[in-house]
C-alpha cells in the first residue's frame, strides 16, 4: 500500500452486501498488495467478518467489484471453487474435520481437489506441521488438541492448498488467553515469509506489530485506514478515537 | 411345569421349520433395509436441497408413508405390483418394507446432516471443495456417525415389521409360527418360540450397533 509499485493482490471497489433488509457492507473500497498484511478492526457487527467472507465468496456480494490478482471475479463467469483454492481461510472456531486425523485434515483438499498423490500430500503436510510446530501430532484426532494447536492445524490445512492469500477471521477470539500467543506467532512467521494476509482481529498488539495497513470499520463502512503507527497514534476521525479509546 | 416342558419340546422339535422361516426373515430384512437406506439417503438429500419441488417430492413421500399403516402399504404394493410387473411375493414384501422404512431413515439422515455444524461445510468450501465433494467427504461421514444409534433402532423396527409380510403369504418366522400353530391346534408355544427367535436377532443386532458406536467414537 505504501509504495504503489507492488503487485495488487486484491482490489475491492464499491462493494455492497445485504442480508435481507440489513445493509452490512456499504461501498467498501480496499486494496491489498502482495506480501502485505492488512488488518481489519472494528466493533462486532461492523461488517469486517462479512467483508472477509465476501473475499472468499462464502458470501456473495450484492454489487461492486472484487478483483483478485487482476482478475475480476463474478459468480456468473468464474468457477468460485477454483478461486477459493487460491484464497485460504482460517476461521474463529477452527472448523477442523473431527472425523479425520490432523494429517487427514491437511491432505484432504490437496488430494481431493488438486489431485495430488497421497504420498506427496503427506510429505508436504508433515513439513507444514513442522512449520506450525506440531510435527509430532500428525496422527492424532483434533479432539485431543488444545485450541491453539487446533488453530495452528487449521492454518497448516489452509496452507496445504498453497494459496496466494490467506484470510483470518478472528483466529484467536475463541482461544483461552494463554493460547493466543502461539497462534499469533505462527501468523507472524507466515507474514515474515511474505504471505499476503487479511486479518480480522481484536488483537491490537498484532495489528500494530505485524500489520502493514490497518482498516477501521464501523457500521458497514470503512471509517479510516492507514499504516498502524498513524491509525493507532494519530487517528484523524472522532469515531476511530472513540473506538481505540474504548479498547486500549 | 408341564406347560414349560411342552414349550421346550415344541421349541426343539420345530427347529428345522423355523430355520427356514428364519432365513427368509433375514433375507427380507437385509434386502429391504439396504434398499430403504438408499431410498432414505436419496430423499434426505432431496429434503435438504434448496430446490422447492424436490423438497415437496420428499415431503409427499414421507407424508404418504407416515400417514398409512404398513400393512396397508404391503397389501397395496402386493396387489398393485404383482398385477403390473409380476413381482413375486418376496420382492413385493421387500418393496413394501423398503418403501416404509425409507421414509423414517430419510428423516433420521436429514436430521443428522442438519446437526453437523455449518462451519464444516464452510471449511470444505473454503478449501476449494465443491458442495458435492464437501457433502460426500466431510458432512456425510460425520452425519452417519451421529445417526448410528437411531439407524440401529430403525433397523430393529424394520426386522420386526418384516413379520407383517406373512399376511401376503410369506413363510418367514411369523408365518411359520402361525402355520404351525394352526396345524397343531396349539398356538401359544409356537408364538413363544417365534418371540425367542426375534429376541435373538435383535440382541445380536444391538450388540453389533453398540460395537459400531464404540468404534466410531474413537475420534471424539
Amino acid at each position: 500500500m505504501s509504495e504503489g509499485k507492488e503487485k495488487e493482490m486484491i482490489k475491492v471497489e464499491k462493494l455492497n452486501k445485504s442480508f435481507g433488509d440489513l445493509h452490512v457492507l456499504k461501498d467498501i473500497d480496499l486494496k491489498v498488495n502482495e506480501s502485505d498484511v492488512v488488518v481489519l478492526i472494528g466493533a462486532s457487527g461492523s461488517g469486517k467478518s462479512t467483508l472477509l467472507r465476501c473475499l472468499n465468496f462464502l458470501e456473495i456480494k450484492n454489487s461492486g467489484k472484487i478483483v483478485i490478482e487482476g482478475d475480476q471475479i463474478e459468480q456468473e463467469t468464474h468457477d468460485l471453487n477454483k478461486v477459493r483454492e487460491r484464497v485460504g481461510m482460517v476461521f474463529q472456531h477452527f472448523n477442523l474435520f473431527p472425523h479425520k486425523t490432523v494429517l487427514g485434515n491437511i491432505i484432504e483438499a490437496p488430494t481431493q481437489v488438486k489431485g495430488i498423490s497421497k504420498e506427496q500430500a503427506i510429505k508436504e503436510g508433515k513439513l507444514l506441521l513442522d512449520k506450525v510446530g506440531l510435527g509430532d501430532k500428525y496422527n492424532v484426532y483434533p479432539s485431543t488438541l488444545s485450541g491453539g494447536q487446533k488453530q495452528r492445524v487449521a492454518i497448516a490445512r489452509a496452507l496445504a492448498m498453497k494459496p496466494d492469500v490467506m484470510l483470518f477471521d478472528e483466529p484467536t477470539s475463541a482461544l483461552d488467553p494463554e493460547l493466543v500467543g502461539e497462534v499469533l506467532s505462527t501468523m507472524k512467521e507466515l507474514a515474515d515469509d511474505g504471505m499476503t494476509m487479511v486479518v480480522v482481529t481484536h488483537e491490537m498488539g498484532f495489528a500494530r506489530e505485524v500489520g502493514d495497513w490497518v482498516v477501521y470499520m464501523h457500521d458497514g463502512k470503512i471509517v479510516e485506514s492507514g499504516i498502524p503507527i498513524d491509525l493507532f497514534d494519530n487517528p484523524r476521525k472522532e469515531r476511530t478515537k472513540e473506538f481505540l479509546g474504548s479498547i486500549l | 411345569m408341564s406347560g414349560i416342558k411342552h414349550f421346550f419340546d415344541v421349541f426343539i422339535n420345530s427347529f428345522d421349520v423355523f430355520v427356514e422361516g428364519f432365513k427368509i426373515t433375514i433375507y427380507l430384512s437385509v434386502a429391504s433395509l439396504l434398499i430403504a437406506f438408499i431410498i432414505g439417503l436419496f430423499f434426505a438429500i432431496l429434503k435438504i436441497s434448496n430446490v422447492k419441488i424436490l423438497q415437496w417430492i420428499a415431503d409427499a413421500y414421507i407424508w404418504l408413508v407416515r400417514g398409512t399403516p404398513l400393512i396397508v402399504q404391503i397389501f397395496v404394493l402386493y396387489y398393485g405390483l404383482t398385477e403390473i410387473i409380476l413381482l413375486d411375493k418376496f420382492w413385493a414384501g421387500v418393496a413394501g418394507l423398503a418403501f416404509h422404512s425409507g421414509a423414517y431413515i430419510a428423516e433420521i439422515i436429514r436430521g443428522a446432516i442438519q446437526s453437523i455444524d455449518k462451519g464444516q461445510t464452510e471449511a470444505g468450501r473454503s478449501l476449494g471443495m465443491t458442495s458435492g465433494l464437501t457433502m460426500r467427504r466431510i458432512i456425510l461421514p460425520q452425519a452417519f456417525r451421529r445417526a448410528v444409534p437411531s439407524l440401529g433402532n430403525q433397523f430393529i423396527i424394520g426386522i420386526k415389521d418384516s413379520s407383517l409380510v406373512s399376511f401376503i403369504g410369506m413363510q418367514e418366522l411369523f408365518g411359520v409360527a402361525s402355520t404351525q400353530g394352526s396345524n397343531n391346534f396349539d398356538y401359544l408355544p409356537f408364538y413363544l418360540t417365534v418371540a425367542v427367535y426375534y429376541l435373538i436377532i435383535v440382541l445380536v443386532l444391538t450388540v453389533l450397533v453398540n460395537m459400531l458406536e464404540k468404534k466410531m467414537a474413537q475420534s471424539d
